[in-house]
């Protein structure tokens, strides 16, 4: 079993896999059972000031979407930060990290944007014994009418005065977690380092409707005849923060700015992903509460195998693998040209591929009197779609051509390497 | 475990009413909700889809699964109503295995196909439990049309023609219309008298009448029908049985049909005798129905005797393990050839081999005829000769079903016959008006 113990920012833990700030970390019960399934780290569920705690709605809080069979793929709620006294949180986190001294423990935080009650929430915590703070800057809804959350993650300039407040008052390793609600991720991140940031992490939720109730035509979760919109995660949403963390480690800024990449992770495969896309670490939230904290242990299984068939040592050589083959698409090769190939023992023929290139796309799949699924090369663009709608996983592959190989669509050769920068059709284009 | 009497001979009362009626529910019972989602669910949604290729009656099978699972079975049912007016009684009663789901492609991919006759039924069974017929007459076009028998092809076919503004008389030899739907299908697969309540919901569209005890060949000709009527379907299916003959004497033996009409007539079964020993010769459906409710009834050896082997067998692969899944024997290439009280004597067919097995009782099952049709008619293969469109070789008279030449002898072909002839009816009557 390769060694899977994670060293992200001077934070160790067993393995790189942390629960994110959320339910499943609201509560020492919760946290507990967490560490005994497996989980590496937690970030605590986020402290709001001293004083009154925060209300929240009765529920329902969640709404959802679904997949085949009714697998949860999008999950949206309406919480806010936790709603349990501030005291009572600060007495569990030391407990639970006095008897897991190995693991991870960072504590979420959100208070007002003002000096004042950061240096307060900071110095309350500083007996906990935690081993790192995360700022919210990411909550979309509730916290974000009263100036705080998202409302901060939106501000590129409060990002970074809020950093050097923590910064300032106190030693603790900072991760600042940014709101996937704006246009430009970039800028927050580059925010967050000039604060002093030791670490980003990303993405909180996205602002969401998930449903509306076609019977009483209110929007779905509804609360006594009314919705709002709320925080979006779960499976859905993993495309969305797989790129925002390429951005960011693409960002020749922020390319050495520690990135703890969070959005629907669900398999140990998602969390490889984020990784070699430059993340550190992973944090999960959906996938725990859809299935319970166990899935953890198929995570780490997975990993394991990954890393000793690849032969890799650490769980630090995965992380960025990726980053210099993600590219902007004027960098890609315009003379790369495949065509799919169906392999006729798998088919079951169903005519989906058939249906949908005929359709909605190039016309470049033949269909025989005796349901036999051909691909026209002289027609083909390689959009990839007849392998997306395929149902049979490996049915229809790509087949690269070689240079020199005839594109039959084209009726040209396969040539070198040329991009768009150089492509005779751009007005732009640098040289011929 | 429940005391079954062992009773010689011949005998009624084997099993209690209780026992009865257990064994006699639903082969499949019904898909609850979270069942016919799970099962949607499975549907690929394919194009040009084999399964509504393989459907007689050509129901767009991807769409009505697909309306079920976005939460509209009321949408899905009339998806099914649209080609089948009996998707009821099919979803019951189709031997799918070989029919949609034997072509289904996740039966190609995996052995298992989506579940189309049980999601067929739930559809169905969602707008026939609402008492609601979701078709309405066009405006009345004063032509008049009779059909003989209402069973499956007679009803499809007198539906259509209400549909379509026309009035409907049917006209039936028997007491009840649903022709084998209420007197020959096997007991378990409509329980709970569905077939007259598919009967009663079809007919709520209005504009047809049935006569019942109306026998085509008594007081009722073809010529009369010809004259009181701008057209003529018949659909009256195949109630001659095929004669066997078998050396010697025995007092139990009897044709499947009338067996398993009389059961199917009994309330609760108790009254109806069956064997101690009992063996049905035949190898299609009615032999396999005939065998099973035999031995549902207490009987305690059941064995189907066919003359040739498995393979040509025509009752379905499906068929034949429900039949041994019972505790029914199946013996192939066993030719009938004596008979004696309580026993029945084989030669292994084309050998000298003899077998000779207890026999209370002997079911004939080996086909059905057509009983007799006029003369004017032209005849193929036994059967009335017709074309596509269903047209006999007289003008004016249609036939379809079991009677008529083409097709399997199935439910579900009955309709489709039924129904197209009465579209061709409809634009006959309606050229040049
Ligand atoms: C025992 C048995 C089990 C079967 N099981 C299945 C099954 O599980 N699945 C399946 O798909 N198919 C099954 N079949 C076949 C199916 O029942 C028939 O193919 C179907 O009923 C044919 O429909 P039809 O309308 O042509 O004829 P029928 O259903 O036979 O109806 C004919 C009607 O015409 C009436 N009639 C007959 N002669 C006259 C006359 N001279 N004048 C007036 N009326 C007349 C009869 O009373 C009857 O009501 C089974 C058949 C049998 C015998
Ligand atoms: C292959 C593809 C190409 C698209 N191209 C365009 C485009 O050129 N212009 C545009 O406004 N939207 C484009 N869209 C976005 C769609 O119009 C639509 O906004 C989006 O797919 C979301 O809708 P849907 O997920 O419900 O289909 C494209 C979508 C796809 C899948
Ligand atoms: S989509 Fe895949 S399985 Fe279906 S017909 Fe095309 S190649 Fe075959
Ligand atoms: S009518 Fe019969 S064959 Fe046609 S789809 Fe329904 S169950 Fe299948
Ligand atoms: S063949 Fe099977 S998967 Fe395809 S449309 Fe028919 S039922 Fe659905």
């Amino acid at each position: 079993m390769a060694d899977l113990t994670s060293d992200f920012i001077g934070i160790k833990s067993p393995n790189p896999f942390w629960l994110a700030s959320a339910p499943p970390t609201d509560k020492e019960y919760n946290v507990r059972r967490a560490f005994e399934a497996g989980w590496g780290g937690v970030v605590w569920k986020t402290l709001g000031e001293a004083g009154p705690p925060i209300v929240n709605v009765n529920g329902p809080r969640y709404g959802a979407i679904y997949g085949a069979d009714r697998r949860l793929l999008g999950l949206n709620n309406i919480e806010l930060i936790t709603d349990r006294p501030l005291e009572v949180n600060i007495e569990e986190i030391t407990r639970v990290k006095k008897d897991y001294p190995d693991h991870a423990v960072v504590v979420s935080l959100m208070v007002p944007c003002e000096e004042g009650p950061w240096k307060d929430i900071l110095r309350r915590i500083e007996d906990t014994g935690a081993d790192g703070v995360e700022l919210n800057f990411g909550c979309p809804h509730g916290m974000a009418e009263r100036g705080m959350g998202s409302a901060v993650g939106q501000v590129p300039e409060y990002i970074q005065m809020v950093t050097e407040w923590v910064k300032m008052h106190s030693d603790y390793p900072c991760i600042v977690k940014l709101t996937p609600n704006i246009t430009d991720v970039r800028f927050p991140a580059r925010a967050a380092q000039a604060g002093g940031a030791d670490a980003v992490s990303l993405i909180n939720t996205i602002n969401s409707i998930t449903s509306v109730n076609l019977d009483t035509l209110v929007p779905e979760p509804t609360i006594d005849g009314h919705g709002a919109h709320g925080g979006y995660c779960g499976p859905a949403v993993k495309p969305i923060a797989l790129n925002m963390v390429a951005e960011i480690a693409r960002d020749p800024e922020t390319a050495n700015l520690p990135i703890s990449g969070i959005g629907g992770i669900t398999t140990w495969r998602d969390a490889v992903e984020f990784m070699a896309l430059g993340a550190g670490n992973v944090q999960v939230c959906t996938a725990a509460m859809t299935y319970g904290f166990k899935v953890v242990q198929e995570m780490i299984s997975g990993l394991s195998q990954y890393m000793d068939e690849k032969g890799i040592d650490s769980v630090s050589d995965i992380v960025g693998q990726a980053v210099p083959k993600a590219k902007n698409w004027q960098d890609l090769n315009l003379n790369y040209v495949t065509k799919a190939e169906i392999d006729q023992d798998l088919c079951i023929k169903c005519g989906r591929c058939y249906i949908s290139c005929e359709d909605t796309s190039h016309q470049a799949i033949a269909m025989s009197e005796d349901r036999v699924f051909t691909v026209k090369d002289d027609e083909c663009v390689a959009c990839n779609l007849c392998v997306n709608v395929c149902p049979v996983e490996g049915c229809i592959t790509m087949r690269e051509l070689s240079i020199g190989e005839l594109d039959e669509r084209t009726g040209k050769k396969v040539e070198e390497y040329a991009n768009w920068t150089t492509h005779p059709n751009n007005p732009g284009a640098t040289c011929g | 475990m429940s005391h079954i009497p062992s009773l010689p001979d011949i005998a009624a009362g084997r099993c209690t009413s209780e026992e009865i009626s257990e064994r006699f529910s639903d082969l499949h019972p019904p898909l609850k909700h979270h069942e016919a989602l799970v099962a949607a669910d499975r549907c690929y949604f394919c194009f040009d889809a084999p399964c509504t290729i393989a459907c007689p009656t050509s129901i767009d099978i991807p769409l009505f699964i697909r309306q079920i699972a976005t939460g509209t079975a009321e949408a899905a049912a009339k998806t099914i109503f649209d080609q089948n007016i009996l998707g009821g009684m099919c979803a019951r009663v189709c031997p799918t295995e070989t029919l949609c789901e034997e072509v289904c492609v996740r039966e190609t991919a995996e052995g298992q196909p989506v579940l189309i006759g049980q999601l067929q039924r739930y559809a169905t069974d969602t707008v026939m439990a609402s008492g609601v017929h979701p078709y309405a007459r066009e405006p009345k076009t004063g032509k008049s049309i009779a059909i003989v028998g209402a069973g499956p092809a007679g009803l499809a076919c007198a539906h259509r023609l209400a549909m379509h503004g026309h009035s409907v008389t049917i006209y039936d030899a028997r007491q009840k219309g649903g022709g084998l739907n209420e007197y020959g299908i096997a007991a378990y697969k409509a329980p709970d008298d569905f077939a007259q309540q598919e009967l009663d919901w079809l007919m709520s569209i209005g504009g047809i009448v049935i006569e019942t005890g109306a026998r085509l060949g008594d007081d009722l000709s073809l010529t009369l029908l010809q004259s009181d009527h701008d057209a003529v379907f018949l659909g009256m299916g195949l109630s001659g049985v095929n004669a066997l003959a078998l050396e010697g004497t025995h007092d139990g033996i009897c044709d499947a049909v009338d067996w398993i009409e009389s059961m199917r007539q009994s309330p609760d079964k108790t009254d109806i005798s069956v064997g101690r020993n009992v063996v049905v010769i035949g190898g299609g459906m009615t032999a396999v129905d005939a065998a099973i409710q035999s031995k549902l009834l207490g009987a305690e050896t059941v064995t189907i005797a066919y003359r040739r082997d498995k393979g040509a067998m025509s009752a379905s692969e499906f068929e034949q393990e429900l039949a041994t899944s019972k505790g029914v024997h199946i013996l192939f290439n066993a030719t009938p050839e004596t008979v004696s009280n309580g026993a029945i004597t084989f030669s292994r067919t084309g050998t000298d081999e003899q077998i000779t097995l207890p026999a209370d009782q002997i079911m004939r099952a080996i086909g059905q005829k057509l009983e007799s049709a006029s003369a004017d008619l032209a005849i193929d293969g036994g059967k009335i000769k017709v074309d596509e469109n269903g047209r006999t070789s007289v003008k004016g008279i249609w036939a379809g079903g079991d009677c008529a030449s083409g097709g399997e002898d199935l439910t579900v072909t009955a309709v489709a016959e039924g129904r197209d002839a009465a579209e061709d009816i409809h634009a006959n009557l309606m050229k040049g008006s």
